[in-house]
């Protein structure tokens, strides 16, 4: 089937999380992404969860996600027969996207200059922590590094605790996406205009300009001086924020901005109807809004998050249960939209991961083979390249050699 | 001006709160010609603002992100200055017209037919109220790509749910995986990371969906369901679930990947949370050399040489032992000169930054990262910059964040070709305005 993007072969140098789900989107709707690893692998093979807690390089979850859709081919870039074949590769590339340390490619000899040597034509995306210039070039960082730096981390927890960040990786995801959006924008000013450039993405600057809070407590801060104090969630408004029910918790967030519709959601009981919850003079007083939240906490306490989402979904009120993994990956909703994919793959079986990141019908995202092993498509690939069978069979040895980085 | 990629897409921009126009404001920075139609007559929430005349008294009450107006009054037009919609409106035109009313629709039905994308985010039925359906669309234009962002999807026993970013975020979980290990989540903070993964991916579909058009001619309808959109961040506990039976829980500022130390740790600070002057520094060591590094960089203290601790079984058999060990050491030492310290040493450190600090990063002004943008009314101020930089097309913020209304003389006379009768009859009608109806609160 025609997928959007199955014209664009893409020559991705990146590794760890943030520049691999950027080039997994671009596989998803089609392109031929061909991952580059060192013969020791992509460190993300290394990062957990692994099936069935083997921490063997085929079974990591989190490198298997990211790469699925992708063709592995293993260089060892520190040898000439390497670097020829990373040229034969490049050749026949739209795009590169490279996220190794600022300086590296240089100094193994596939700098900037290198590829516009072999393909003028192929812009270049380089992800780094810091940018490419500037005093922080060589720092080093981690999810929690970049997220507390350039993210909205500050101000999320307990005012009297220190602050704490999102789950997992999940910062490096949101810099991904970011990424996606710039290989595109990098594709489209080479096909329309012939512009071939190298494209400077600084994971700091994903989240100083990134949409969650950060882009605005700093125009708050320029605006009024005011800056945005840490604050946890717990219940406030009428309602706001999280509640405990029977069986867990609910969130309110924001509910309280169409009260008409939480009297609906409560079905109108006496308690609620007071006046003094509904005269815009009084229901901003902190003691009134106490008292009203120990009628509401009654009510939560009765019910099971389904059932309150349920009320609430009735009533159009703003409202989400704190959902497991458990409750999610069962959920009818999702398993009846066909969210979650099922992939075979040689080494772990059958995996269940999130499917299509957004519904595309036509040239949409397809799931064509499961995350490669190790090396998996050397030979296919640089075949396709026309390289030479003695060239081929160097890359291979020297592969398989492995070494250390 | 530069080339720009997108020079020549034109995209409407019917998007409200934070996960559209940021969709539509990436599509803008590559140079998309992106036009928000804005109705007068009605306001819709959170989007410029919570109100379109907020008492003072709400804007402090508020967080700063959505309360702070400039100087901290509502100001003349107040529905222009709100810091989470100037944000995300630079580089896009805005005209009103109310589509409530047949010759309003049929404005907005002539600038279909000039466009390539039109891009929403409302409530489940919004649109569908005023006719506006893909169908309606297509018979402008054959070719427009029509993207939609329902919460929950656009089927199933969730469709008519009403979320904000956070309410989703809680049903793919990630509320119950973030936080402090000890505090029960109402502990949490409301975030809107799925606003940020849902709009830079819109902005990728969009871009996809119009190199699939390329060479196929054929527009389409994208249905983005931001929930499941989101589910990618929570990969490894989805993965951990479905690979091995297990539910992880939070685990503060831990390393998902089990490596330690990982963690914030107090550092000197000039003041208390309660007015944020109280500062922290990042500290995340990924292998034992690491290790030795922050050992040296520490001053080699007798505690961090314990053999122990060399490996990170070691470390992590006692992280609250190290942890506490290493808050002694940053309590008293400025978070930034923390950060070089480390970073010397080969340490991956950084001060965890409240917003106002970055304006004095010496980094970020050596990367020219900041904007400078005068809204009316407003003031003049530097705005964060733009999340990536593209050195041959590069992009500029050469449109303020835009006023109500600023461009109807540009979308009613130039881009549809009204007269200047045409466009007074439009003004009586109550379509053409600068300010939202006096009725609005």
């Amino acid at each position: 089937m025609v997928q959007a993007l199955d014209d664009v072969v893409v020559l991705d140098l990146t590794q760890h999380i943030a520049g691999p789900y950027a080039t997994k989107l671009l596989a998803d709707f089609g392109a031929d992404v061909i991952k580059i690893e060192p013969p020791w692998g992509d460190p993300a093979r290394r990062l957990g969860p692994f099936l069935g807690d083997d921490p063997h390089p085929e079974k990591s979850g989190t490198f298997f996600y990211l790469n699925c859709n992708k063709r592995s081919v293993v260089l060892d870039l520190r040898t000439e027969a390497g670097r020829e074949a990373l040229a034969s590769i490049a050749a026949r590339a739209h795009l590169v996207v490279e996220s190794f340390k600022p300086g590296t490619i240089e100094k193994l000899g596939i700098g900037w200059d290198f590829f516009q040597r072999v393909n003028p034509r192929a812009p270049m995306v380089s992800v780094s922590n810091f940018g490419q210039t500037g005093p922080y070039r060589d720092y080093l960082a981690s999810e929690l590094v970049i997220y507390g730096f350039a993210g909205e981390m500050y101000s999320m927890g307990e005012t009297d605790r220190e602050p704490v960040k999102m789950f997992g990786t999940a910062a490096l995801f949101e810099s991904g996406s970011a990424i996606a959006a710039a290989c595109m924008g990098a594709l489209w000013a080479a096909k329309r205009f012939g512009i071939a450039q190298r494209v400077d993405v600084s994971l700091a600057e994903t989240h100083f300009g990134g949409v969650d809070r950060r882009h605005a407590t700093a125009i708050a801060y320029q605006y009024s001086k005011r800056k945005t104090l840490r604050a946890a969630s717990r219940s406030s408004g009428m309602p706001g924020g999280i509640y405990p029910c029977a069986d867990g918790y609910v969130d309110f967030t924001n509910a309280s901005i169409r009260y008409d519709r939480v009297l609906e959601m409560l079905g109108y009981p006496e308690w609620a109807t007071d006046p003094k919850y509904t005269d815009p003079a009084t229901r901003l007083n902190p003691q009134i809004v106490e008292e009203w939240n120990v009628h509401f906490l009654e009510w939560c306490l009765q019910r099971t998050k389904r059932e309150i989402w349920e009320e609430a979904r009735r009533a159009k009120v703003l409202c989400g249960p704190l959902f497991t993994m458990e409750d999610l990956v069962n959920d009818d909703h999702f398993r009846g939209r066909g969210f979650w994919t099922t992939v075979e793959h040689p080494v772990m079986g059958k995996v269940t991961i999130p499917g299509r990141p957004f519904i595309m019908p036509k040239g949409g995202w397809q799931l064509r083979r499961p995350a490669p092993l190790l090396g998996q498509h050397t030979e296919e690939v640089l075949r396709e390249c026309n390289l030479p069978e003695a060239i081929i069979a160097e890359v291979v040895t020297a592969a398989q050699k492995g070494g250390v980085p | 001006m530069s080339r720009k990629p997108l020079e020549g897409i034109r995209v409407i921009d019917l998007c409200v709160v934070w996960a559209g126009p940021f969709a539509t404001m990436l599509l803008a920075d590559l140079g998309a010609e992106v036009i928000k139609p804005e109705n007068p007559h009605v306001w819709q929430p959170m989007t410029r603002g919570a109100m379109a005349r907020p008492p003072q008294a709400y804007l402090m009450l508020a967080p700063a992100w959505g309360g702070g107006y400039p100087n901290n009054v509502p100001g003349e037009r107040p529905w222009n200055y709100c810091p989470t919609f100037v944000s995300l409106y630079r580089n896009k035109k805005s005209f009103t017209v109310d589509l409530r009313t047949p010759e309003g629709k049929d404005v907005l039905r002539r600038l279909v037919a000039i466009s390539d994308v039109v891009y929403e985010n409302n409530a489940t039925g919004t649109l569908e109220k005023l006719g506006i359906t893909y169908d309606w669309l297509r018979e402008a234009n054959e070719r427009i790509i029509f993207v939609r962002v329902p919460a929950y999807g656009s089927s199933g026993p969730y469709a008519e749910a009403r979320a904000l970013g956070i309410h989703l975020e809680a049903v793919m979980g990630h509320t119950l995986l973030r936080g402090y290990e000890d505090a029960d989540p109402s502990s949490n903070t409301a975030i809107y990371s799925g606003d940020y993964l849902a709009g830079a991916q819109g902005a990728f579909a969009v871009m996809a969906a119009l190199w699939h058009r390329e060479k196929t001619g054929e527009g389409q309808l994208i249905e983005i369901a931001q929930a499941e959109n989101a589910a990618a961040m929570f990969t490894q506990a989805i993965m951990e679930y479905t690979m091995n039976g297990r539910l992880l829980t939070p685990i503060g500022n831990r390393d998902i990947f089990g490596r330690y130390p990982c963690n914030v740790y107090p550092a000197k600070s000039p003041g208390t949370a309660e007015t944020c002057d109280d500062r922290w520094v990042a500290i995340s060591v990924e292998n034992d050399e690491q290790w030795q590094g922050l050992v040296e960089a520490m001053g080699n203290p007798e505690w961090a040489r314990d053999p122990r601790f060399a490996t990170n079984e070691g470390r992590a058999a006692h992280a609250a032992e190290i942890d506490a060990r290493i808050a002694e050491f940053t309590r008293e030492r400025d978070d930034y000169e923390l950060m070089h310290l480390l970073q010397a040493h080969g340490v991956p450190a950084a001060p965890v930054l409240e917003a106002s600090r970055m304006f004095d990063d010496p980094h970020l002004r050596a990367r020219n990262f900041f904007r400078t943008q005068t809204v009316e009314g407003a003031g003049t101020h530097e705005y964060v910059g733009p999340l990536w930089q593209f050195p041959e097309t590069p992009v500029e913020f050469y449109q303020p964040p835009v006023t109500l209304g600023e461009h109807n003389e540009y979308v009613y006379k130039q881009l549809l070709g009204f007269s200047d009768e045409e466009y007074a009859r439009f003004e009586a009608l109550g379509h053409i305005a600068r300010d939202f109806d006096p009725s609005i609160p």
